[in-house]
């Protein structure tokens, strides 16, 4: 039931947000059109812990703000790399792809882990197979610095896997 | 006295989120091969759509357009990993597949393999 509410509220506030218009019918056509949402979500089964990770709520705008600073700095690197003169970009490019295990169990874990790979550019999770993520890297060096699991770390630290209800 | 310290600020943030767009795009002409172009290409996907939405933020002033500013800024991170990963992905699925047991992936061989294939295709497409 909390998870209907909070998908009823998020919605609610993604259309006033959005339409601008406060006249009793077009609120009342915003009304119909999220009450339909969730009722499609519903009859889809999507409504839950996954698509509405409430109990990480709290947590995750740390995650975010290290996120963030993280992909400040691989920003930096990589816009580096492409100024460099064409002998030091052979150089210092050197691309490498690896499979990476990860020992984080359960959906939402993987894939906050796989899309904050992607996220940070230098690294491009390709594919998930099992425990194995396939990372394409720019350089070898951000590959290491995944191995050291200092992300992985952190998503873990979320409590991704605890159900709160 | 905050109005032009905001609006100096994001011109500021409107300016170097140019550059790293035209970074992102000079990159992805000299990136060597079709996964490192894509690296290039996530400059754009983050900081430079950050500093360039954040600019307009700024300046938008607490009204509807912070909000929906802040909405697009919100679901370009949300979708830009998904269309990295779906290039990626298809790129796996095709010719341009990774090497499984090589660490190292520049191969210069496939690179001058496929080269020739474009140059005889662009050839053909002059002669129709």
């Amino acid at each position: 039931m909390r998870y209907t509410i909070s998908l009823f509220a998020v919605l609610a506030f993604i259309w006033l947000a959005n339409s601008g218009h406060y006249s009793p019918l077009l609120l009342g056509f915003g009304l119909l059109s999220v009450v339909f949402v969730v009722f499609v979500a519903h009859r889809m089964n999507i409504v839950d812990s996954d698509s509405q990770p409430l109990h990480l709520l709290l947590a995750l705008p740390g995650y975010y703000w290290w996120l963030f600073r993280k992909i400040l700095r691989s920003n930096l690197e990589v816009v580096a790399c492409v100024w460099r003169g064409s002998k030091s970009l052979k150089v210092s490019l050197k691309p490498a792809s690896a499979r990476i295990t990860t020992s984080l169990r359960g959906d939402l874990a993987r894939a906050l882990y796989a899309n904050s790979i992607t996220l940070t550019p230098g690294t491009v999770a390709v594919d998930i197979d099992g425990d194995e993520i396939l990372v394409h890297a720019l350089t070898a060096d951000s590959l290491e610095d995944l191995r050291r699991g200092e992300m992985e770390a952190r998503i873990n630290g979320l409590g991704v896997l605890k159900k709160s209800c | 006295m905050i109005e032009s310290v905001l609006v100096v600020v994001s011109g500021l943030a409107l300016a170097l989120g140019c550059f790293f767009m035209v970074s992102g795009a000079v990159g992805l002409l000299r990136f060597p091969d079709f996964y490192t172009r894509m690296h290039a290409a996530g400059i754009t996907d983050t900081l430079a759509t950050f500093l360039i939405v954040g600019g307009l933020m700024l300046i938008a002033g607490w009204s509807l357009a912070l909000f929906k500013l802040g909405l697009i800024l919100l679901f370009i991170f949300f979708t830009s990993p998904t269309a990295s990963h779906a290039l990626a992905k298809s790129a796996q699925h095709s010719e341009l597949r990774l090497a499984e047991s090589r660490a190292q992936y520049p191969e210069p061989a496939a690179v001058a393999a496929v080269e020739p294939e474009i140059a005889v295709a662009a050839d053909t497409a002059d002669r129709i």
